[in-house]
């Protein structure tokens, strides 16, 4: 495939991508006393990489038989399941531990049922409980990524494999192993990134210092030593280590393609065993995925009673925020795939992976001294906001978008070229609809990223625009932890219906 | 978008029409909070001073002098509110303030003069249960770390409060902190980064006791009629924070701030705080305290360091804490 020259638009949206998060980062270097690490530092590099390595290992590893199960098997709920599923990461960070722990916590439904049966009590709280909050918050959105990857493998390829009757191991190592191994790595950096700045789950769960991450030291420097330097060679190490992943996906990542089919629906289904040990990996993911969720319903229908009246214009701010942003996050996300699918520069591919390894209170800081000497930066907090939250989930969005960015320029753009389709009528009548099905997906996520988000929002508010995950976090500092169980429950709802309707509407788009 | 820039516009036009002064107060989220004190002391003030003050929040102490570091001589904000005596120190290394001129008779249990730092109120760090699940609560760290029971604390790295129970067991254990600490591991369930956090974990049953404030069983009685909850009283003494505030030395409305912070410890104000902020008032007789208040313990001794010899004790004790319970 022939380079092509970067399109402008596509250029300019990796520049500010750039800008905002490694020039934030600069900003912050630069108001600082110099870089400096200390020896604490490299205790915390070595279990933050521990963590996050084991996190996005587990969250993948399980999400294959699941993605395998889902994409062979057709049965009632199978739809609001698959949606369903993608609640977790949706969580703000705070109620999914909540949730996590009245499942799993020393006085949660777990060790009650084992102490029921006379068994001795799990302990969540090291290491084992931050890489299952990880694989909580994390198994959904490998799963959608990979399950994309199996619905991407065309019908007739199936039929053919079927029609000569070809084993489970042949079938896997013709048609699955390659688009697994096109699939894995890039899931495997984005999960990996997302836990390198883990924060409050790990540190919660972590049972106690022996659990400091990264994240925490840029916390301590910028909270209680002030020291910009510290907190901005803290942020450098997380770029580092990201850009590292980065490459290392790049190297084994192969560019492969089944070719085009002619989307008639069909799939796999072997019975015997395999049906059992599919309908095993469903139920057990969704007993493990649901049961916190429930707690968290259980916990919040008791306060809807007694919430603040702050809470509904917080919400609806929250909307107003979350929806403009989705689809900057989504449009933004949609250029850059299209360029790299053309075979644009592996840099954009790059830019698209700053914002996860960004640091949100360096990047809060450094937004904060640029603007703060110019404008009352309580006037700005919205639409700071805004653009923020459309940065941080442009990643989801692009990861969820590229594959079939690829599949679609390998199997269509010769064909659109030949009917000289070409600008709107290319991008309508070709590129939205074989893409409508991760459009849909990616934009439900980043409109339910953008309103759990507490982003930079409590670094900026004033008075009177706080957003409905920093009301929930003002509950929880002031004992009202029954109103902050119910406003968490309907940020949930709302995330949640956000997301559904861009899914769905997604699902619906998509041929087949 | 479009609601934003009619909202901006809306408050310009307000702002340049009234050409009343205008106070800037920066303060944490939960003196802000509809909940807060802060409504009502915005009520009582602007009833005295034909003035608008408004508030605007960081989320804690430590996020409040960081920001004031950040903005430097650029601020707008006139006073701060809600530094505690951990942070007053680099506070006071800033340069930013000037002293507050007040006088009021404070009530603290520890004599407090700071000619830059006004309190205005405070309270004793303690270990809150659940006295229906623990009847005869441990009476010492000690007693603490000898028996089973289940703690969450927060990360001084992180917390205030968290920072509070570290300073605490330096002033009381010295030397052998680090001995306690190490004995204190095998209760200690999880750190936090946050009081809320840990707060919640308690709340759900994660631990028997939390790290909090003396005065937490009174929000459960005041403001939920609930009074299963307790502070132990330990022999040792309970660490001290006093919560102060101060003007800012780039102030354009010094008189309205000085009227501010007098308010502030006056009668009125001072009366808001116990069943809002849920702490002591810095000046108010004990007598004047809401029933709510009543039932709470009263430390024996209290432990508070001179606030200009924190930062050499706060890292050199952070560090120790970090030692003992990562071994």
């Amino acid at each position: 495939m022939a380079r092509q020259p970067v399109p402008l638009t596509a250029g300019l949206i990796a520049l500010g991508l750039a800008l905002l998060t490694l020039g934030t980062a600069g900003v912050v270097m630069a108001n600082g006393n110099g870089l400096r690490l200390s020896d604490a530092d490299f205790a915390a590099l070595q279990f933050t990489l521990l963590q996050a390595a084991l996190s996005a290992l587990f969250s993948v590893g399980l999400a294959i038989p699941l993605a395998r199960a889902l994409a062979r098997r057709r049965f009632a709920g199978r739809g609001v399941l698959i949606t369903l599923l993608g609640a977790p990461f949706l969580l703000p960070v705070i109620v999914a531990v909540l949730g996590l722990l009245t499942v799993f916590g020393r006085a949660g439904w777990v060790n009650d049922a084992l102490a029921l049966a006379g068994l001795p009590p799990v302990a969540i709280y090291g290491l084992q409980g931050v890489v299952i909050a990880h694989v909580f918050l994390n198994l959904p959105l490998a799963t959608r990524m990979i399950l994309q990857g199996w619905q991407a493998i065309p019908a007739e390829r199936l039929r053919l494999a079927a029609a000569l009757d070809l084993p489970p191991a042949a079938i896997l190592r013709h048609l699955e192993w390659p688009m697994l191994r096109n699939i894995l790595p890039g899931a495997t950096i984005t999960i990996l990134t997302i836990c390198l700045t883990s924060f409050a789950v790990a540190l919660t769960l972590g049972g106690g210092p022996r659990a400091t991450t990264i994240e925490l030291g840029i916390y301590q420097a910028l909270r209680f030593e002030f020291d910009l330097g510290h907190a901005a060679s803290l942020a450098s190490l997380q770029f580092a280590i990201g850009a590292t992943a980065a490459c290392v996906a790049w190297s084994v990542a192969p560019t492969f393609g089944f070719g085009a089919g002619l989307d008639r629906g069909y799939h796999l289904a072997p019975t015997g065993w395999r049906l059992c040990a599919d309908a095993a990996v469903i139920l057990l993911a969704a007993a493990f995925l649901l049961l916190p969720l429930s707690a968290i319903t259980l916990r919040g229908i008791g306060g809807l009673a007694n919430l603040p009246a702050s809470v509904w214009p917080a919400a609806l701010r929250s909307l107003l925020i979350a929806i403009p942003s989705a689809m900057l996050a989504t449009a933004a996300a949609l250029c850059l795939a299209l360029a790299v699918a053309r075979g644009g520069l592996r840099l954009l591919d790059l830019s698209a992976l700053l914002p996860l390894a960004t640091s949100n209170l360096v990047l809060g800081t450094g937004l904060f001294l640029l603007l703060q000497p110019v404008v009352s930066v309580a006037k700005l907090a919205l639409p700071v906001t805004l653009m923020v939250n459309a940065a941080l989930a442009l990643p989801f969005v692009y990861r969820l978008i590229l594959p079939q960015a690829q599949a679609l320029h390998r199997d269509y753009a010769r064909l659109t070229a030949a009917l000289g389709l070409s600008g709107f009528s290319a991008f309508a009548l070709i590129t939205l609809p074989r893409l409508a099905r991760p459009l849909g997906f990616g934009t439900g996520v980043a409109a339910a990223l953008s309103i759990g988000d507490l982003g930079v929002i409590a670094l900026f508010a004033g008075e009177a625009q706080a957003t409905l995950p920093l009301v929930i976090h003002r509950l929880m500092g002031a004992y009202r932890t029954d109103a902050a169980a119910a406003a968490a429950l309907i940020l949930v709802l709302m995330a949640f219906a956000l997301f559904a309707l861009f899914d769905l509407g997604g699902r619906c788009a998509a041929p087949e | 978008m479009k609601y934003l820039l009619a909202a901006g516009l809306l408050s310009i036009a307000t702002n340049a029409l009234a050409d009343t002064p205008v106070l800037v107060v920066l303060t944490y989220d939960s003196f802000a909070a509809e909940w807060g004190p802060g409504p009502a002391v915005e009520k009582g003030f602007e009833a005295t001073c034909a003035c608008d003050l408004q508030f605007i929040t960081a989320g804690d102490g430590a996020a409040l002098l960081a920001r004031v570091l950040l903005e430097g001589a650029t601020t707008d904000t006139d006073v701060v509110l809600g530094l505690d005596t951990n942070l007053t120190a680099a506070a006071t290394a800033s340069g930013l303030f000037t002293p507050h001129g007040q006088t009021p008779a404070l009530s603290l249990p520890t004599p407090y003069a700071n000619p830059l730092f006004l309190p205005y109120d405070f309270g004793w760090f303690a270990f809150v249960y659940d006295n229906t699940k623990l009847t005869t609560p441990p009476t010492s760290f000690a007693e603490l770390a000898a028996s089973d029971l289940k703690i969450v604390i927060q990360d001084p790295r992180s917390s205030t409060p968290g920072l509070g129970l570290v300073m605490w067991v330096k002033a009381a254990y010295g030397d052998s902190a680090g001995a306690l600490w190490a004995d204190l591991a095998d209760n200690i369930v999880t750190v936090t980064p946050g009081w809320s956090e840990a707060y919640g974990l308690f709340l759900e049953g994660e631990a028997d006791m939390v790290l909090s404030y003396t005065t937490s069983p009174a929000y459960h009685i005041g403001a939920e009629g609930d009074s299963t909850k307790s502070a132990a009283l330990f022999t040792e003494g309970h660490g001290l924070q006093i919560e102060v505030a101060g003007k800012l030395a780039t102030t354009d409305q010094p008189a309205l701030a000085d009227a501010f912070l007098a308010f502030l410890t006056g009668p009125d104000a001072q009366g808001i705080i116990p069943e809002t902020n849920w702490m002591y008032p810095a000046a108010m007789p004990a007598a004047n305290l809401p029933a709510s208040f009543s039932t709470l313990v009263t430390p024996g001794k209290t432990w508070l360091f001179p606030e200009s010899d924190v930062p050499a004790i706060r890292d050199a004790a952070v560090t120790e804490w970090q030692d003992s319970l990562s071994r």
